[in-house]
């Protein structure tokens, strides 16, 4: 099999007729990860919803392919089954599905009729990853995300990816409102699944998530589209100097989008 | 009413060996139908439906064992219960377990040649305040009688399938039950209809939960669209009381479906479970409704409907907290959510409070399915379809998941399941 790989180019996306992002091109291929920093508003979330195709973005130009085939052409189970996840940063709470229930759904949608996971093997693997982590198993049986700390939503997110095993997963804040033995463990989720079948995309405030998950990559985003590339050491250097060298190096007063028109 | 006579009415209480006081009860209220006004309910208009156009004898032949009743019948029957089927007016197969000492669980046809004293202290205590109560008083057939001594629990639950066949048949079954001092019974109670004609059901429930009782009854009604079900169910709830009521209101046409629980003494309690899905142009008024009246009694309501295509659905909350009923609680949620875009819902919370010292809270909601929830589940690769079909599980199973019995909850899924693809 050929490296998997996805392509962003020239992406625009407003929503409800304000332009947020401003042409974002982006190639992320298996093995790689991607970490994307900026500001608030600046667009970032509204990338990673875009992708996963969430109703209320529209995309107005560009094209984004995943391993050759036309992203934007699918709808939003097509895109998961085709290998995109998206960690949310804030997922829904969905009263009277279990959270098992719901897993059980997403793999079997995955694998198609007549070729479900069994019903013990999918305990089997539930059980592990719950495991690595460190989630109650009492999780398995409460409704989705419903009651769930800020925390335990964010774990139960990567507890989905781990499960379901994209080829790429963006994973938006999911450090956002962990305690630092949370991050780790999350972390140690996300490396699991490192492998040059996989890629990541990381968005992130913090250098600290990144001292975990090594990436290759670092893009920073501003005004609804990357403004800059490099390796870690520029995430570092965001980390000690915020972004304002890289604003006055760009010439950019406001950083934020769709607030003046 | 005039397609009937009072010598009818008389014949039927006759051909059944009706004590005289039970004729009188059923004459008593077939003079009064014509007078009575429909009932009044919350925008529901229910001027032409079809309360009174039934046959009155369809001679139905008995059934020596389950196997031979079809398959529709046969398949609601819950393993280990004590099962009674009655078809159209008259039983037609019951199961001959062997009972707790002194329990009763009989038709109200054998009740009134061996319980008769029991019967009269119980039965018809009620004024007739409707016409669609009067029809049913007048007409009566069948049902149940339930029993259950002091201090006994009765394991297994008890179960009366009733089920409507045939053009122009009518059904009006009335389930009378008795629980005394501290035991425990619980009953499922099943509604159906087999064959697509015009047909009416018209059903009454009653329960006296005695002092320190447990009682459990559900009702799962599945009748297809063309009949006219109303239900009416009654619970008088003494001194530390629990009473539950579990409503599945599963049916197609048209359904009355209302409870009322008089919690009368002090630290009685009562829970309604109440669920519908309706497809097709079903028309629906649910009401639950608790009267408090004891000190320190205790009440909860949740009720959500789901509609599909056309079907409407009205879920009426009461909870009244009289003078005098200090230190009680009431609580109700009523959701309604609604599928397709001609699919109509309305929650009515009604709190109707005389007493300060008790707490009380209400919850209501119309709504469809949230287009962000649909996108979260879509994400993980589950389809659009599968999608809302687990939302709409979810929706009612945050009710049906707290009901105790397995089989029951099993039963009730398995209903609502061949409801998404009707
Ligand atoms: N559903 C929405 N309705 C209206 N405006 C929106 C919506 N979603 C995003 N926006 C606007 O788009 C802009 C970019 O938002 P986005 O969430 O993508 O930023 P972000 O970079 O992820 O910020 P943060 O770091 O705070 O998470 C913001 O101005 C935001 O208010
Ligand atoms: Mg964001």
């Amino acid at each position: 099999m050929s490296t998997p790989n996805l392509s962003i180019r020239d992406l625009q996306v407003s929503i409800e007729d304000k332009q947020i992002l401003k042409g974002v091109n982006l190639s992320v291929n298996g093995g790689e990860i991607h970490a994307i920093m900026g500001p608030n508003g600046t667009g970032k979330s509204t990338l990673a919803s875009a992708l996963m195709g969430h109703p209320k973005y529209e995309v107005t130009s560009g094209s984004v392919t995943i391993n050759g085939e036309d992203l934007l052409e699918m709808e939003v189970d097509e895109r998961a089954r085709a290998g995109l996840f998206l960690a949310m940063q804030y997922p829904s709470e969905v009263s009277g599905v279990t959270n098992s229930d719901f897993l059980r759904s997403a793999i079997n949608a995955k694998r198609g009729e007549g070729n479900e996971i069994s019903l013990m093997k999918f305990i089997r693997e539930m059980d592990k990853q719950m495991e690595v982590l460190e989630m109650d198993e009492s999780f398995a049986t409460r409704y989705l995300n419903e009651g769930f700390s800020g925390g335990e939503k964010k774990r139960n997110e990567i507890l989905q990816m781990m499960m379901l095993k994209p080829t790429f997963s963006i994973l938006d804040e999911i450090d956002s409102g962990l305690d630092i033995d949370a991050l780790k463990i999350v972390a140690a989720g996300v490396n699991e699944m490192r492998s040059p079948d996989r890629g990541v995309i990381i968005i992130t405030h913090y250098q600290r998530l990144l001292n975990y998950i090594k990436p290759d990559f670092v893009h920073v985003f501003m005004q609804g589209k990357i403004v800059k590339s490099g390796g870690p050491e520029l995430a570092e250097r965001l980390e000690q100097e915020g972004y304002d060298w890289v604003k006055e190096e760009l010439g950019i007063v406001d950083e934020t989008v769709g607030h003046r028109v | 009413m005039s397609v009937f006579s009072r010598e009818q009415i008389t014949q039927l209480s006759q051909s059944q060996n009706e004590p005289k006081w039970a004729l009188e009860k059923r004459l008593e209220a077939f003079s009064a139908i014509d007078s009575l006004p429909l009932p009044k309910l919350e925008k529901t208009n229910i001027d032409r439906w079809n309360f009174s156009e039934f046959q009155l004898y369809q001679a139905s032949e008995k059934f020596e064992q389950a196997e031979e009743l079809p398959d529709a019948v046969s398949r609601l029957i819950l393993e280990e219960s004590n099962v009674l089927v009655q078809k159209n007016d008259a039983a037609v197969y019951q199961t001959e377990k062997a009972l707790d000492q002194g329990v009763i669980f009989t038709s109200l046809q054998t009740a009134y040649k061996q319980h008769e004293t029991l019967l009269k202290k119980y039965l018809f205590r009620q004024d007739t305040t409707d016409r669609v109560a009067a029809i049913h008083q007048a007409f009566t057939q069948g049902g149940a009688f339930i029993y259950v001594p002091r201090n006994v629990s009765i394991k297994l639950p008890l179960q009366a399938v009733f089920w409507l066949d045939g053009k122009n048949a009518g059904m009006f079954p009335h389930v009378l039950i008795v629980a005394e001092e501290n035991s425990r019974v619980e009953i499922v109670t099943n509604f159906l209809s087999t064959s697509s004609d015009a047909a009416v059901s018209n059903s009454v429930i009653e329960a006296f939960v005695g002092h320190g009782a447990k009682v459990q009854v559900a009702t799962v009604s599945h009748f297809g669209n063309t009949v006219v079900d109303v239900m009416n169910r009654f619970a008088t709830v003494g001194r530390d009381g629990d009473m539950e009521w579990i409503v599945a209101d599963l049916s197609d046409g048209r359904i009355i479906s209302k409870s009322t629980t008089n919690l009368k003494e002090t630290g009685g309690h009562v829970d309604v479970k109440s669920v519908a899905f309706g497809a097709g142009e079903m028309r629906s008024n649910i009401t639950s409704e608790i009267l408090h009246f004891g000190t320190h009694t205790t009440s909860d309501i949740q009720a959500r409907s789901v509609m599909k295509d056309k079907a409407t659905s009205i879920i009426n909350s009461i909870t009244k907290i009289e003078k005098g009923a200090s230190k009680s609680d009431g609580q109700q949620t009523g959701k309604v959510l609604m599928l397709d875009p001609e699919a109509r819902g309305d929650a009515n919370p009604i709190l109707l409070i005389d007493e300060n010292d008790v707490t009380a809270g209400h919850a209501a909601s119309v709504g469809r399915i949230d287009p962000l929830t649909l996108f979260y589940l879509m994400s993980r690769g589950i389809s659009k379809e599968e999608a809302s079909k687990l939302i709409i599980r979810g929706f009612l199973d945050t009710i049906i998941a707290d009901i105790p019995s397995a089989p029951l909850r099993e039963s009730i899924h398995e209903t609502i399941e061949g409801k998404f693809t009707s």
